[in-house]
């Protein structure tokens, strides 16, 4: 479940090295806590965009929002949170199938979750899921009955919504 | 030219006129193109005193103060000073040197990831793996230094980086997209904030180290004059206000003035320019300025609402924004309030027993008096710090150096040869204590080679008076660690072996003639050695984390 404290942060950033470690140093330095990042380039080469989930009060993310801004290499914070926005993370799981019966079991539930099978082997089967963190949650849950070997997950990511309305 | 001739080139474009630094294995190129550059090179004996002296010649004179070390050992004695000038907010250039770029990484010899240690305790820094980088990354450094809130900025140069040839161009100007420092306050806030003040029957200004950085302290002035409403004081702000004007309330917090901290407790709205709510300001948050409105001005947007609740927050230079607040004063009737002050500076003065013995307050006094309020006045941390902050009669900004935010014991004799440097014809003291002199100690050899005639005052209690205090009221009379009587150096012999001047005041009567000949001494530096009383306590006291109100003497 998606809590109130918990916030995604959008962090365009100077696509140069130790940028990364500004960011992270920031946020062990003060305290705050980081329960997902993820990073890459964006359309411009010379950006890259950081997705950070973060939880705290509201004057936690004031604070960790200008902070963010005060780094050089910051270019532009935006909390999504507070804005319309698509919000996905993608996971991957691989799960024992002890039985053939259990393999037919999990296929289905892969495919009321519109996940994907991307690997199969004799003891277990690997399964891909983009979606919200509920729906990713719910799966992971689901699958715990058939015992999961492995997971990784790559952390939320999001954009804004474009406004349709003119301005 | 050459990557080293270029970084000169870029100091000069950057009127840089002096740096302090020590040579090693990976600055040789820099260091020989420094030789004959007309660059002034002041050799410290020790890299941490070159970063203190950088941060002294910066405070002291409003300019990017410039320090320079070798990689490894030599970036790493920087850090304790890039770390206090960093906590203060003071603008310096650290330059430091580097294993060869292929050999980065390979734990190489004397390789240390100085930008990764410093990455915390500088406003930004550089690694220049590229040549052609060079230019812009001084140009970027020297701007970032000085803008916005100001701080240190280092560039580590790989030794294979200073040696590699470039076609030298620097740029005239630079543009940052990701950093963009407001100046102006926002007109809408301002008008707030004014008409805030305009209700106000117990308005109060509190001062802190901004409005020196900022050189707002003419502004300040005038919107004092204009309005008539007092002045606290931080630490750090010691000296944007004479302390002999009417309206000066002296320092607030832990080992402020009663009636500072009275005011902070009863004022209605308080405006807080260029200060950040320490908390030996604010003691216990909860029960800070309980009664008030805060206005709080600030450059920085992260200071503003970090620590106190805050009512109208104003980003902006508080130079500009003193001046708008110039501009549009309100008149005011609060003459029922300042009738309080005055009843409260008259009933709880700061005061010490003055007995027949040499207590460290009236060194200070006499200090203050032999010089006019118009020294630089440096210190180290602790009781020496606190009694200078409270007994010195500050008369002008930029005359207080001091430690504020990390209270570095050690700072205070190499700042002073810094701000020495920078003010040549300035009479510079360092008030020190027999423990943190002890820190920086060798800078006597410094000063004495390069005839700096810094004056410093050790008020010699015999231990390490400050944590002594706190362990005689809050732990029970156990010294731990704390005593040194008996197991100090002789000062003067120290000054005297180092080729400088030394001498004893152990007499009351004694102190202001051995004063006025020490600071009549132009050739060098001198050493005081005050044998002052050991028991003597820094009051008033506000215990930490208590409320400024919860005061241990002073209220008698």
């Amino acid at each position: 479940m998606a809590t109130k404290d918990s916030h995604i942060i959008s962090v365009t950033v100077e696509n140069k090295s130790g940028v990364l470690a500004r960011i992270a140093g920031l946020f062990s330095a003060r305290g705050y806590n980081i329960d997902s990042l993820a990073v890459a380039e964006t359309e411009d080469p010379t950006v890259s965009r950081m997705s950070i989930v973060v939880s705290g009060d509201e004057k936690i993310l004031e604070q960790i929002y200008k902070q963010l801004n005060k780094l050089i290499d910051v270019i532009k914070v935006q909390d999504l949170t507070a804005e319309d926005h698509i919000e996905r993370e993608l996971v991957l799981l691989k799960v024992s199938t002890a039985s053939s019966s259990v393999r037919n079991e999990i296929v289905q539930m892969v495919n009321i979750f519109r996940a994907k099978i991307v690997d199969v082997s004799r003891k277990s089967l690997t399964i891909e899921l983009v979606g919200s963190r509920a729906k990713v949650d719910a799966m992971i849950d689901l699958m715990k009955t058939f015992g999961i070997k492995e997971i990784t997950r790559t952390g939320r990511i999001a954009i804004c919504r474009d406004n349709n309305k003119e301005k | 030219m050459t990557g080293a001739k270029a970084i000169v080139e870029c100091l000069k474009k950057e009127n840089v006129e002096v740096i302090f630094g020590y040579p090693g294995g990976v600055v040789l190129p820099l260091c020989d193109a420094l030789y004959d550059s007309g660059i002034k090179f002041i050799l410290t004996r020790h890299e941490q005193a070159a970063a203190h002296a950088a941060d002294g010649y910066a405070r002291s004179s409003g300019k990017v103060g410039v320090c320079l070390a070798t990689s490894g050992p030599g970036s790493t004695n920087l850090v304790t000073g890039i770390a206090t000038a960093y906590m203060d907010s003071i603008p310096i250039v650290a330059i430091t040197g580097q294993v060869a770029t292929n050999l980065i990484g390979n734990d190489a010899f004397q390789e240390v990831d100085t930008t990764g240690i410093t990455r915390p305790i500088t406003k930004h820094n550089y690694l220049i793996k590229n040549i052609d980088e060079l230019p812009t990354t001084f140009k970027e450094a020297f701007y970032i230094a000085r803008t916005g809130k100001p701080g240190p900025v280092l560039i580590d140069i790989p030794v294979d980086v200073q040696r590699a040839e470039i076609e030298f161009h620097y740029p005239e100007k630079i543009e940052i997209r990701s950093y963009k420092p407001v100046f102006n306050g926002h007109p809408l806030q301002i008008e707030k904030a004014l008409s805030l003040i305009s209700t106000s029957k117990k308005p109060l200004i509190l001062a802190g180290g901004g409005v020196i950085s900022a050189n707002a302290s003419k502004e300040l002035r005038m919107f004092v004059e204009k309005t008539q409403i007092p002045v606290a004081l931080t630490m750090m702000g010691l000296g944007s206000f004479p302390t002999e004007h009417k309206l000066h309330l002296g320092m607030v917090g832990m080992h402020g003035t009663v009636y500072g901290n009275n005011a902070i407790m009863e004022t209605d709205v308080l405006i807080a320019a260029g200060c950040r709510f320490d908390d030996r300001i604010t003691g216990k948050i909860s029960a800070f300025a309980p009664k008030a409105k805060i206005i709080h001005i600030d450059i920085d947007p992260a200071s503003i609402g970090k620590n106190v609740p805050v009512n109208v927050p104003i980003v902006g230079d508080v130079k500009i924004v003193l001046e708008q607040f110039v501009n549009n004063a309100p008149e005011i009737n609060i003459i029922e309030w300042l009738e309080k002050i005055s009843e409260w500076k008259q009933k709880y003065p700061l005061t010490y027993k003055n007995t027949d013995g040499l207590k460290p307050q009236f060194v200070i006094e006499t200090i203050s008096e032999l010089t006019g309020g118009d020294a630089i006045i440096t210190t180290e941390v602790g009781q020496n710090q606190m009694w200078t902050a409270q007994y010195y009669k500050f008369k002008n900004p930029r005359t207080f150096i001091s430690s504020g935010g990390l209270g570095t014991m050690g700072f205070g004799f190499p700042a002073a040869i810094g701000a020495q440097v920078a003010n040549k014809d300035k009479v510079v003291i360092d008030i020190a204590g027999d423990g943190s002199i002890q820190m920086n100690i060798q800078e006597l050899s410094t000063a004495v080679a390069e005839k700096i005639p810094v004056k410093v005052i050790i008020l010699n209690n015999g231990c390490l008076g400050m944590v002594r205090q706190w362990q005689e009221l809050f732990y029970k009379k156990r010294y731990a660690f704390t005593c040194l009587k008996g197991k100090q150096p002789d000062f003067v012999k120290v000054a005297e072996a180092y080729g400088a001047v030394g001498y004893r005041v152990i007499k009351k009567e004694d102190l202001k003639k051995t004063l006025v000949k020490a600071f009549s001494h132009k050739e060098g530096p001198v050493f005081v050695d005050c044998i002052v009383e050991p028991e003597e306590n820094v009051f008033p006291m506000v215990p930490a984390g208590a409320s400024l109100k919860e005061m241990i003497g002073g209220l008698a």
